[in-house]
């Protein structure tokens, strides 16, 4: 160990593997994983959206799941929860859709209108 | 005890540790800790073999081994039942536990059966004060114990 | 790097262990394979999360989610149901004893065990895995070392941890801060730093935790403390009786050694350190510090007198600081975030956290850590979640075989080094043992007596011959054939040998009779007068009878009685031949209308 910068950034390295245990700040994406998800295609879509956020580096983003929503005729179903903002719902997602979220909601901050359930409803 | 286990293949073992202590300062206690591993007792043999290659006396190698209490002079048995009487273990009804294991085995603490099957001893805390009270079998763990469960255990062993 | 959405805790401290969690983790990673969620969610060992009573515990992350007491059968539920579909699985988790409401606790943030707590010293236990460096330094691990070696010089170090207030926490409550600088100032080229963790009070775990749970927060606590007095070398003194502490703080200093934290030139000054562990082997008086270093230098673990002190004449003759655990645990947040965030929380003499360790008569047994100044009551109650069974508190015993008992009268006290020592009782390294109505306090003395005359290393006369004798005493009041002249013997004694022991073992072995003698003299003049133990405990004193009234004449306790004690015809009363009784109380089960007692 050679100064406290080399030091600074292997913790800035480290912090991404055990952030999930920190104090919880950023976005949470859930995503809806009852049998009526599972069904219709929860799994997939989950795994596109920790691939994306893995590859993007996205520290600050949680990816949980829940069980059923309530509307399983949507599924798979996912809500975004970002600070300061109002939870917004995607429906009948696939993965290329949720690797659409992450690039343009998660990380520009533009929310995929076409893919809300108001759009779809 | 018929079990031979001053061997020529501990020896060497023992003398292998005596010299990669060589440098260290303060090498005793570690050697100890090595030669009760490896012999599974500390004997009067041992300690002799110790006293020569460290050029210490025969007399402080013996005090120090005698003061501590997990070193020993006698080889255990098969089976060393320990039964932790510290505060939290004690106030939860070790020592009715502790009968038991007597009555049932007739080994009495800190004795070693005829047959060199079990030994018993009551040890201080083994830290696991959340179970208490707790019971190991060498390396089994019993915890939340009652005196009824006693029999059960000791049926395991003697099998 | 791998990302992961989920993760699961599962403690690895010695009281899961003990409980199956290793094979409750193997299961999970198995179960977590066979569904191919093992590239999702992860599975970490750590160390103890303090909450013993309710272990294997585990914590599923993001959410927190604490379970208890997990059995095999639960982990593929646990898998299929939380992790895969996200619904909690409620029968598993941790039911709080401590709330009003009988409200489903999914969070570990909710657990009133914890919500009470201020965790300091145990900040990293139960979080990261202490067998991986990285999750250390993740946690802000080493930066204290490293602000320390390049922004302080020594002597702002030791003034640091002066201002902190912080006072040495295996018992005596000497200031830390104090410590260190007269070893940097005693003279000598060579100096040591030694830890201090034999930790031998029965019902004192705090230590084992912290080093299993978090071992990299002392060696770069006893780095730090190295290049405050101008040490190169440190020992650390643990107990053969550890395992998993001894092996885990064994692979934090390889890999520290590896990264370049333990070694030459660290952090590109020129400080350099290294470390060493030393096993005790079984002997309480190694905890004492004179004894330790005579350990360490291979020696019998016999005290030596003091002075000269450790600072001045310690390991191998030379400067030595020796710290205890929990202490060295502060040392690194205190240099990191400074003396004034430390002193934010505590009391004025006695400022920062103490990690006590609940045990006996107390529905959450465990590590509990409070702010000093936390009130009896608020542990034993609110953290402790009471006393179980109905039953009702009798006294709480703190500080060990060195330590006293406190009564219902002092829960309000708040509990710092000064009030504890002012009510006869004293910090110790941290035990408190909770005893309720049915624990005889003439037995817990002798039980204490027991173990130092037992752990008394033989040096002293006052302590190998005085503790044995105060023993003999108390067996003979246990046994019924205490007298009062016993008892002012015992008194005479016990400051006796207060006064002229060589070390801190002697010196405080009597308080344990002192302080029952103070709070419960009326249990003491009833095994000498009346010939009772009012809790029921002493054998020799109890006689098991059968009431006046109620007896039904039904012989199930005739039939039952080993040695034919009981006499009486079919529905008539029974009663009881004190004289062939062998007390064995094979009889109380067996009555229907329950009116066979012990008196």
């Amino acid at each position: 160990m050679k100064s406290l910068a080399e030091l600074s950034k292997l913790r800035d390295e480290a912090i991404k593997k055990v952030d999930i245990r920190k104090e919880r700040v950023g976005t949470r994406i859930v995503v809806g994983m009852a049998t009526c998800g599972i069904a219709a295609g929860a799994r997939p879509v989950l795994t596109a959206l920790m691939d994306e956020a893995q590859k993007r580096g996205l520290s600050d983003v949680t990816i949980t799941q829940t069980g059923c929503i309530g509307v399983c005729r949507l599924e798979p179903l996912i809500e975004v929860y970002k600070e300061g903002e109002e939870k917004v719902t995607y429906v009948e997602l696939t993965e290329e859709k949720a690797r659409r979220i992450i690039a343009e909601h998660i990380v520009n901050g533009n929310i995929v209108k076409e893919f809300t359930i108001g759009a779809v409803e | 005890m018929t079990k031979n286990y001053l061997t020529e293949e501990n020896f060497a073992k023992l003398h292998e540790v005596i010299e990669s202590h060589k440098d260290m300062q303060g090498p005793l206690m570690p050697i100890l800790h090595e030669a009760q591993h490896i012999f599974g007792a500390i004997p009067l043999e041992v300690q002799k073999t110790i006293s020569e290659k460290m050029k210490v006396p025969l007399a402080e190698i013996y005090g120090v081994v005698t003061f501590y209490s997990q070193f020993t002079l006698e080889p255990k048995g098969d089976y060393l039942i320990s039964l932790c009487l510290g505060t939290a273990c004690y106030v939860r009804g070790a020592q009715q536990l502790i009968d038991k294991v007597v009555e049932l085995t007739g080994v009495g603490v800190g004795k070693t059966s005829l047959d060199g099957k079990y030994s018993l001893e009551a040890t201080r805390c083994i830290g696991a004060c959340g179970l208490a009270p707790v019971l190991t079998v060498n390396e089994d763990v019993y915890g939340r114990l009652v005196v009824a469960d006693i029999p059960g255990i000791i049926q395991k062993y003697n099998g | 790097m791998d990302f992961y959405r989920a993760h699961v805790l599962v403690c690895g401290g010695t009281g899961c262990v003990s409980s199956g969690s290793l094979t409750i983790e193997e299961m999970f990673n198995q179960a977590l394979k066979e569904r191919s969620l093992d590239k999702e969610v992860k599975v970490v060992r750590t160390g103890c999360f303090g909450l013993c009573e309710a272990g294997p515990i585990c914590i599923v992350y993001p959410e927190g989610t604490f379970y208890s007491r997990i059995e095999q059968k639960d982990v593929e539920r646990i898998v299929d149901e939380h992790l895969l579909k996200g619904r909690i699985v409620k029968d598993l988790l941790f039911v709080d004893k401590s709330a009003d409401v009988t409200d489903i606790l999914t969070s570990i943030n909710d657990v009133t065990f914890y919500k009470k707590q201020r965790r300091v010293v145990l900040q990293n236990c139960g979080v990261i895995n202490p067998e991986v460096i990285d999750d250390y330094i993740a946690f802000d691990g080493y930066q204290a070392l490293g602000k320390a070696l390049t922004q302080m010089k020594p002597e702002d170090v030791i003034n640091e941890i002066k201002k902190s207030g912080l006072r040495g926490r295996g018992g005596g409550g000497f200031p830390t801060g104090l410590k260190w600088e007269f070893t940097r100032k005693s003279k000598g080229d060579i100096k040591y730093v030694a830890c201090n963790a034999d930790e031998g009070d029965p019902g004192a775990f705090m230590d084992r935790s912290v080093l299993e749970g978090d071992p990299h927060s002392i060696i770069e606590a006893m780095a730090i403390a190295a290049y405050a007095i101008g040490a190169e070398k440190g020992y650390v003194y643990i107990r053969a009786e550890y395992p998993i502490a001894v092996k885990r703080l064994g692979i934090a200093i390889a890999q520290a050694k590896e990264m370049g934290l333990l070694g030459e030139r660290i952090f590109d000054t020129d400080f350099n350190f290294d470390m060493e562990i030393r096993l005790g082997a079984g002997a309480f008086v190694c905890g004492e510090e004179t004894a330790l270093i005579a350990s360490i230098e291979g020696e019998r673990g016999m005290p030596r007198p003091k002075p000269p002190f450790p600072a001045e004449k310690g390991i191998f003759g030379k400067p030595t600081v020796i710290n205890n655990v929990e202490t060295y645990a502060s040392v690194a947040q205190i240099i990191l975030k400074g003396a004034d965030w430390f002193t934010s929380f505590g009391t004025e003499k006695s400022p920062g956290t103490k990690v006590f360790a609940l045990g006996g008569k107390i529905n959450n047994t465990g590590l509990v850590e409070i702010p000093m100044g936390t009130t009896l009551r608020e542990v034993i109650y609110d953290i402790g979640g009471g006393i179980p069974n109905g039953r009702a508190f009798k006294a709480v015993q703190t500080g060990g075989p060195s330590g006293g008992c406190l009564t219902v009268d002092h829960l309000d006290t708040p509990i710092d080094f000064d009030t504890l020592t002012a009510l006869g009782s004293m910090m110790g390294s941290g035990g408190m043992i909770v005893v309720d109505d049915t624990n005889c306090m003439v037995d817990f003395a002798r039980f204490f007596l027991d173990f130092t005359v037992d752990e008394s290393c033989g040096k002293c006369v006052p302590c190998r011959e005085g503790t044995k004798r105060m023993l003999e005493i108390l067996e003979r009041i246990t046994s019924g054939a205490g007298t009062m002249a016993d008892l002012e013997q015992l008194e005479e004694l016990a400051y006796t040998i207060k006064d002229s022991s060589l070390c801190g073992l002697g010196q405080t072995a009597p308080n344990p009779v002192l302080s029952t003698l103070k709070y419960f003299k009326d249990e003491y003049l009833a095994h000498v007068v009346d010939k009772k133990c009012p809790a029921g405990m002493c054998q020799d004193l109890l006689s098991i009878v059968i009431l006046d009234e109620g007896c039904i004449g039904c012989t199930a306790c005739k039939r039952v009685c080993p040695v034919d004690a009981i006499s009486g015809e079919v529905k008539q009363q029974h009663v009881i031949d004190q004289a062939i009784c062998i007390k064995c109380g094979a009889c109380i089960p067996k009555c229907p209308k329950k009116v066979i007692v012990k008196q």
